[in-house]
């Protein structure tokens, strides 16, 4: 019995190693390659033992690349900037938008209402490149290209239908007689909805939060059409090492680290919130 | 504290898609102040969309609700002055149980020490005083239904609304809370509507009970006259337990003044029941439901009398129930203290005239009941 418990155990602990390093591989691979010059990087067979270098992490800080056909200006700080701006004034617009949406769907019936809702939704099954032209003419017309207003708006795309659909769920598992006590104790339905459906979602509202973040982060193609170099996040702007005289894979990895670096961050500092939202079901009595 | 009136009110849900549901069918009912009364009921009856629509968590499809002289209707729940025990108990997570209890008075801007101490006192009432620091959550599901049930005996409101205030308790503990919350309720001239699915519930704590099935309110009566003139067969087989016995009959005067023929399931004649009184509004041959209830049969012969057969016999240490069977129809005796038979034994026994109750076979409405023309009877 003891034999096959720590034999279990062993198998166990073999297999996620192997889970872990089959998805964490191409990470870590990447933050080596980050260290690297581009002919080490080339080598063949690639070796794990080489001289680390911070060159790849210097030209993007300096924002200037010596190549054998000149000098390059690099933008990555003005994208990495663009990228924070972007993303975090999309996720707050669409929380601002979303989030009440979200608790009309859960909690009111209305003509059309799941409609709506469903329209919403779709927005994320067509594959953006099937918009992206038609809007690029149109916001050529109207100005929007290559500002961020055009791009946030774009975004939303992305993020609302996302904060919409969780949060509507959270709003959904929360008790309505929890509200109804509330109001019938006195208050009124906005103060209702800040004071007892806005907290006790709160879980959901970070997880979505978090979730939508990421993927606005990571969007590429919108901006790729939409904006223009000194509009570009990071996503886009790793193209610039895709120079004339060669692929920079050095820089295209220490760019890589630094852009995932942000994202890492609020992952990590959101997990307890993520932890907070499994643990709702306590709350429900 | 007020007078509660409902007036035709009807509740209709209007699913997408789907039929329209009449939930609550032109509920009418007057309540005093200070009343209390139950509304019992099984699941789906239309009693929690009957409370819902009280508090003003569902919109009324039409009549009216007033509260005093003030029409309700479209005022907002927070406006209604009404209190609430919610079945699911609804209690705000991150609070005390002490400050949930205490929650609207706080919120009215009573001072934190008289809050504290009425606080106190309704903790005391319902056993909760070992709870009040402790966060919802952590405390048991009878204590959560408990500290609901305080949040709203608490505040002074025009009219209380409990909903399966005590699902979640012991038994033990059901019965002793329920003597004091009659107390309270009535020592404070509460005027309360609750909503229970437990008739022992009911009766130990309203005034009058409203019986409600399939959205229609059936009767709306004390704990006595339901069990006495139920109003139609419906109220009869719902009130009392074990309940009552019921049998398809068809009245016979050919032998005497009111002779009852009870009638087995393929409609032939079981055996007969002779009463030497007439009574008025009853034809002869007119197809009737017979409803006695079993703890009014006597035992040995008499008027009414059946001769049956022992078929099932348990004693239950303050009571015996014993099934009895004749030509193929069973009915339940309940005699007070040991009675001894056997299975198989015959057995006889008699329904006198005051233990019978009439009901019309079409419309399932009462047409006599036997205590109307033996009042004296009753209570024997």
């Amino acid at each position: 019995m003891q034999r096959q418990t720590s034999l279990g155990r062993v198998v166990r602990v073999g297999l996620l190693t192997m889970v872990g390093l089959f998805f964490l591989f191409p990470i870590f691979w990447v933050f080596l390659m980050s260290f690297q010059t581009n002919q080490e990087i080339l080598r063949i067979p690639p070796s794990l033992f080489f001289e680390p270098t911070l060159h790849n992490y210097q030209v993007l800080f300096s924002g200037r690349l010596e190549t054998q056909t000149g000098t390059l200006e690099v933008r990555f700080m003005q994208n990495l900037m663009n990228s924070v701006i972007l993303a975090t004034s999309s996720v707050a617009l669409s929380l601002v938008l979303g989030i009440p949406a979200a608790y009309a769907f859960a909690r009111f019936k209305f003509r059309l209402g799941e409609d709506i809702a469903f329209t919403l939704l779709s927005f994320r099954f067509a594959p953006p490149l099937l918009v992206l032209l038609p809007l690029a003419i149109y916001f050529q017309q109207l100005g929007l290209i290559n500002t961020y207003t055009g791009l946030i708006w774009v975004y939303q795309l992305i993020t609302l239908p996302l904060i919409l659909w969780i949060v509507r769920g959270y709003f959904e598992d929360i008790s309505e007689d929890i509200e109804h006590a509330y109001r019938i104790d006195g208050n009124g339905w906005f103060k209702t909805f800040w004071k007892i459906a806005i907290p006790l979602a709160k879980p959901g509202i970070a997880a979505a939060t978090l979730l939508s973040f990421i993927f606005a982060w990571n969007n590429f193609v919108f901006a790729l059409i939409l904006a223009s170099a000194d509009k570009q996040p990071v996503t886009v702007g790793a193209l610039a090492f895709v120079t004339a005289s060669g692929i920079q894979y050095g820089q295209i990895a220490a760019s890589i680290v630094l852009s995932v670096t942000p994202t890492l961050a609020l992952a990590l500092y959101a997990q307890r919130y993520l932890v907070e939202g499994l643990s709702l079901g306590a709350v429900k009595g | 504290m007020a007078t509660l009136t409902l007036d035709k009110v009807s509740k209709v849900y209007q699913a997408r898609r789907a039929a329209p549901v009449l939930a609550v069918d032109a509920v009418d009912m007057a309540i005093a102040d200070g009343e209390i009364v139950g509304l019992l009921g099984s699941s789906g009856c239309g009693k929690t969309s009957t409370l819902r629509m009280i508090a003003g968590f569902e919109d009324v499809t039409s009549g009216a609700i007033e509260v005093g002289e003030r029409v309700i209707n479209d005022l907002l729940p927070a406006e209604r002055n009404i209190a609430m025990a919610f079945e699911g108990y609804a209690l705000y997570p991150p609070l005390r149980v002490k400050d949930n209890i205490g929650f609207a008075l706080l919120r009215d801007r009573q001072p934190r020490a008289e809050v504290d101490r009425k606080v106190k006192e309704v903790a005391a009432l319902l056993e909760i005083e070992s709870a009040l620091e402790r966060y919802p959550p952590m405390i048991s599901a009878g204590q959560q239904q408990r500290t609901s049930l305080a949040r709203a005996l608490i505040r002074s409101a025009d009219v209380f609304l409990l909903d399966e205030p005590m699902s979640q308790l012991e038994p033990q503990l059901r019965a002793v809370l329920r003597a004091r919350l009659k107390d309270w309720l009535i020592s404070r001239k509460m005027t309360t509507v609750f909503v229970t699915h437990d008739q022992t519930e009911a009766i130990a704590l309203a005034d009058r009970i409203a019986v409600m099935e399939q959205g229609v309110l059936q009767q709306l009566a004390s704990p006595e006259e339901l069990k006495e003139r139920p109003a139609n067969l419906f109220v009869a087989s719902f009130i009392g337990e074990p309940p009552m016995n019921l049998f398809a009959a068809r009245v016979d005067r050919s032998r005497s003044d009111l002779g009852l023929v009870v009638l087995d399931d393929q409609g032939e004649k079981a055996f007969r029941l002779d009463f030497d009184e007439a009574v008025d509004g009853l034809a002869d041959g007119q197809a009737v439901h017979l409803g006695i209830r079993p703890h009014r049969f006597r035992l040995g012969p008499g008027p009414g009398a059946v001769d049956a057969t022992v078929v099932s016999h348990s004693w239950l240490g303050d009571q015996t129930h014993i099934g009895l069977e004749r030509a193929g129809t069973t009915f339940i005796l309940v005699a007070n203290g040991e009675v001894h038979a056997a299975i198989g034994d015959p057995f006889t026994v008699h329904a006198p005239m005051s233990a019978i109750h009439l009901f019309d076979a079409e419309t399932d409405q009462a047409v006599f009941h036997g205590s109307e023309f033996r009042g004296s009877e009753l209570r024997g």
